[in-house]
This record gives structure tokens, C-alpha cells and sequence, in this order.
């Protein structure tokens, strides 16, 4: 698989005055994306998380160290605008991303800054909404949207520039259960059906089940890094982390630590019916 | 309950952009007590009409079809009085760190009781005991809001509530946006201001296990309606009706759905990890079987 993202001891301050001490938010990061990869990013607030996030498509280049997007430096100034259209972001707060008093014209934003032609963005714009099921609101005004629907307006305004990769800061945290639903399995589809590589920030331990990846940040660094199945099990160590297990894991672990024989392998309802009815059952 | 309630809610209606295209009732014919004391969980997915519904409690929306009682009487009975109404039931609104604006914040604290004609020692005092409640220690107070992060302007913001001693803390969403850590030590320290001060909270959330944890009794809203109201126990036995109306029952809650749908003797409506944990403790010690 090709590196659609990769981080080489990637270090970075806010500026500030001379003289004050710099503290740094991200100390030393070496990550690498695989194209196509779906990856969730957890850390609790001031891990370093969302500034990491911004590294991805150069709304933030580094103090020390390298980030590379489709083997672009984003610190080069020359490669901003093609490290922008590689890698969309969509951000926390859905009132602050839309732009257009129309959806159509909202979605069409980005790929016209791009010097799409016309027609071209027509197609995009269509094929943006239906990918996301807001087809049906092309004509409305955003304002009167949910926010779940209108995070997915800035998700259909992402894909229309055609990126290869899509990073969601922490999209999901202002919606409800049902809006947080929609955005994740419109981007689960996005990176299924079009391969787009997904990277989505988030605290809310549920969404980091179905992730191929799951990457921990604290304190500015990579803390914990693997599949969901190992992460999400380390009751203890996300607790020193600032983050919960999901409730079927803490669940198994009181469990078990009253004798019972069960695995803490289950991060989904079924499978922790499962292993409570195999050592009830044994 | 024979309690008297301090707020009913008397066939409210609210309808937006009457005479527009856009016309929509955010709230229809809703009814509902809230009663003195209590933790009220208030829960409904975007749209619902939880907010208008809240905005309604402190006179910021007037309803423009039914009633809003306070201790009985109709808030709106008598115009002027609208304005105490604002002092005994306070409101924090979603996100409340954004209306932060003084240069310290024990000055932005002191906002809300200095209107309300308090000064001097008493005025401080309400300030540093609000501070107390929410965890921000007393140094922090000379501090400019805007050094401070998210999750402590964020208190900042519900001290300025706290600190005009509402009858009625209403909170929209506190927790929206916070890491589980500081979810958990904000929803702790609004838990020991409802003991301590024995004042009745309505937490809006749209987190079912965040309002299962803490509130007393829950009203789910739907469709501009109240579709469901009653301790967390009798809600979350309504699992189907509560997934049909967009929210889910808290994970635990689905996992013992699963094992009674099993066969397993548990009771389908527990909700925390702890109660479930004891049930199957006991059902094991008992040896039943799957």
C-alpha cells in the first residue's frame, strides 16, 4: 500500500513572543497513513490530537521534523495548494464551514476556487450530495439544516474537490447520536466504495470500533497504536490515558476480575452476550 | 409524586415563522412538571425541540400557544416580572465559552448576581463559592477568560449561572465536545451542587448514558413532543420505542436486551455497568443456567 500521510519526528509549537518558553504541543511524531487505510485518532483534550490533524493537509506545517502528504513536504509553499486538494478537513463546529446561503452553491465553493470548469462542477457537485444522501437538499438554505446534515454539506464540499484522503477534526463531537450516525457511515462508505482514506479525530471511543486503526495521542505523542480489538481492551491503560474503555469491555473486565473465565475481546453487543453466555453456560 | 411542581409546562406550543414558508412548530402541546429538587435528564435528538423547549422555562421564548407556570403562576401573567423569572431559573446555554466577555473571570462570574444588585463581601463570596462549585480554584479568578482551555472556560461560563443561586439550574448540553475525564469531573461536580444546595437541575443532553448515571427521572422528547417521561428504569424499558425515535438505550442496556432476548434471567432495563455486573454476580452464584 502506498503512504498517503507520514509524519518523521514531527514537533510543533504555537509561536510566541520572544523570549517566552515554547512548549511543545506535538513532541516527536512518526506516523505513516496507508492509502485506502480508515484511521481514528483518540487522545483526551490537549493530547496534541487536533494539532496533529492540522499538520495533514498544511493548515499547520512543523517546527522540527517533516510531514509528507502523497510524498509532498507541506512545509513547502509550492506544494500547499496540492497538499489542500489531496487531503480535505472538516472541522468540529458546522456553523463555521459553511459559506453559501445555498447548499449547491456551498458544496461548489471549494472546486471552484480549484478553476474547475463548469460543467465539471455540476457533475461534482450532484455526485458530492448523492454520496453523502443530501441529494434532496441541494436547493435549501443550510442555515435550516440539523447539524448532522450539515456536517455532511461540508463532507459533500470535501469530496467535490476529489481528495484522496479526508480528515475529520473532531466532526462529530456537536452532534447528536443520530447526526454523529450519519457522518460515520458516510465516511465509512467513502473510504469502502471509493477507497478514499479517512482519518477521523475523535474522543467518543464507539466510532473507533469499525476503524482498520486506532492511534492514541497523549501528551504530544503516539501513546498506543494498533487495530480497535487490541486498543480498546486496555481497560487500564486508556484510564491512565483520560479515555474509557467501551461499556461491553468494562463490563467483561469487572467480570473477570471476579473470576470470571471470559475475554475482554468483545467490543460489540453480541459479542459480549456471547462470552457472558459461554461462561454462564460452562 | 404530590409535590407541588416548580415549573409546569402547560400544553406549550411554539411555532417558528408563522405566516412564512418556513412555519414549523418546534414544540407542540407539550406538558410536563419539573419538581422541586430534582435531577431531570431531558433528552431528544437534534430537532426534537429541546432547546426552544428550555428557552421557553426562563422566559426567553414566549410561547405562542399555552402556558409556563412557576410555582403555579404564569410567568408571562405580568410582563415585568420576566426579568426575576431570568434570575430564578438559570440557563447555560450550549457552549457557554463563547459568551464569556469580561477581562477577569471572577469579574465574568460576578456578572450575573452583580445585575441581580449584590456587591461588596456578599457579591465575592457568591463568586468564590460558584468558582468552588464548578472545581476552579480560587487563583484562576484573576486570570483573563481567554488564557484559560476549553473545558475551564466552559466552567467559567456555568459559575456565572451558579453564582445568581437560581431555583433552577437548566444546562444544555454541559459535556457536549469534552473528553470522557473532563465529562465525568464536570457531570461529578454538577451532581454535588445539586446535593449540596438541594436546587433542582435539568441536564439536556443527548447522551442516554449521561443522563442514566445522574438524573432522577428523564423526559425523552420527539416529534415536538414528550414521548416518553419516567425514572430511567421505566425509559429505557421502552428500548424499541426509544431507537424508533432516533436515540438509543446506553450500551449496557443493549447488552442485557441481548442476554434476556437469550434466555438469560436478567432484567432488560439496568443501565450501568455496576447494576449489571451485580445481576449476573447473583445469577451466577445462583447457577443458572444460559
Amino acid at each position: 500500500m502506498k503512504d498517503m500521510i507520514q509524519t518523521k519526528s514531527l514537533t510543533f509549537h504555537y509561536p510566541v513572543e520572544e523570549g517566552e518558553p515554547a512548549p511543545n504541543v506535538l513532541r516527536g511524531v512518526d506516523l505513516t497513513i496507508e492509502q485506502g487505510s480508515f484511521v481514528v485518532i483518540l487522545g483526551h483534550n490537549g493530547s496534541g490530537k487536533s494539532t496533529l490533524a492540522k499538520h495533514m493537509n498544511a493548515v499547520l506545517v512543523p517546527s522540527a521534523g517533516q510531514v509528507l502528504v502523497d510524498g509532498l513536504d507541506t512545509a513547502e509553499e509550492e506544494n500547499t495548494l496540492d497538499v489542500r486538494r489531496c487531503v480535505g478537513m472538516v472541522f468540529q463546529n458546522p456553523d463555521n464551514q459553511i459559506v453559501a446561503n445555498v447548499v449547491e452553491e456551498d458544496v461548489a465553493f471549494g472546486p471552484e476556487n480549484l478553476g474547475v470548469p463548469t460543467e465539471e462542477i455540476a457533475r461534482r457537485v450532484t455526485e458530492s450530495l448523492q454520496a453523502v444522501g443530501m441529494e434532496e437538499f441541494a436547493l435549501h438554505a443550510p442555515h435550516l439544516l440539523s447539524g448532522g446534515q450539515k456536517q455532511r454539506v461540508a463532507i459533500a464540499g470535501v469530496i467535490a474537490m476529489e481528495p484522496m484522503c479526508i480528515v475529520l477534526d473532531e466532526s462529530t463531537a456537536m452532534l447528536d447520536p443520530s447526526g454523529r450516525r450519519e457522518v460515520l457511515e458516510t465516511v465509512g462508505r467513502l473510504n469502502r466504495e471509493k477507497g478514499i482514506t479517512v482519518v477521523l479525530i475523535t474522543h467518543h471511543m464507539s466510532e473507533a470500533v469499525d476503524a482498520d486503526r486506532v492511534i492514541v495521542m497523549d501528551n504530544g505523542r503516539v501513546a498506543m497504536d494498533g487495530p480497535p480489538m487490541e486498543i480498546l481492551t486496555q481497560v487500564e491503560r486508556l484510564r491512565q490515558l483520560g479515555l474509557a474503555a467501551p461499556p461491553t469491555v468494562l463490563l467483561l473486565s469487572a467480570l473477570q476480575k471476579d473470576g470470571w473465565d471470559v475475554s475482554l475481546e468483545a467490543l460489540t453487543v453480541e459479542s459480549c452476550a456471547d462470552e457472558i453466555c459461554r461462561a454462564l453456560g460452562a | 409524586m404530590t409535590l407541588e411542581p416548580i415549573i409546569r409546562v402547560d400544553h406549550l406550543t411554539h411555532t417558528y415563522g408563522e405566516g412564512t414558508p418556513f412555519c414549523r412548530s418546534a414544540v407542540k402541546d407539550v406538558c410536563l412538571d419539573i419538581y422541586p429538587g430534582e435531577f431531570l435528564g431531558m433528552i431528544g435528538h437534534t430537532g426534537s425541540g429541546k432547546s426552544t423547549l428550555i428557552q421557553h422555562l426562563n422566559g426567553l421564548l414566549k410561547p405562542t400557544g399555552g402556558r409556563i407556570l412557576f410555582h403555579g403562576r404564569d410567568i408571562w401573567a405580568d410582563g415585568a416580572k420576566i426579568r426575576d423569572i431570568r434570575f430564578k431559573v438559570g440557563l447555560v446555554f450550549q457552549y457557554p465559552e463563547y459568551q464569556l466577555f469580561e477581562e477577569t473571570v471572577g469579574k465574568d462570574i460576578a456578572f450575573g448576581p452583580r445585575n441581580m444588585g449584590l456587591e461588596g463581601d456578599a457579591l465575592q463570596e457568591r463568586v468564590e463559592e460558584a468558582a468552588g462549585f464548578v472545581g476552579l480554584p480560587a487563583e484562576l479568578l484573576d486570570k483573563s477568560p481567554f488564557e484559560l482551555s476549553g473545558g475551564q472556560k466552559r466552567r467559567v461560563a456555568i459559575a456565572g449561572v451558579i453564582a445568581m443561586m437560581p431555583e433552577v439550574l437548566i444546562l444544555d448540553e454541559p459535556s457536549a465536545g469534552l473528553d470522557p475525564a473532563g465529562r465525568d469531573s464536570l457531570l461529578q461536580n454538577i451532581r454535588s451542587y445539586h446535593e449540596a444546595t438541594g436546587g433542582t437541575v435539568v441536564l439536556v443532553s443527548h447522551s442516554m448514558d449521561e443522563v442514566a448515571e445522574n438524573a432522577d427521572r428523564i423526559a425523552v422528547l420527539a416529534d415536538a413532543g414528550v414521548a416518553l417521561c419516567g425514572t430511567p428504569r421505566e425509559v429505557f424499558s421502552h428500548g424499541e420505542e426509544l431507537e424508533a425515535v432516533g436515540l438509543t438505550v446506553p450500551q449496557v442496556t443493549k447488552v442485557a436486551m441481548e442476554l434476556h432476548r437469550r434466555g438469560v434471567d436478567i432484567d432488560p432495563a439496568v443501565y450501568t455497568i455496576e447494576e449489571l455486573h451485580r445481576a449476573l454476580s447473583a445469577l451466577r452464584r445462583g447457577g443458572a443456567p444460559c
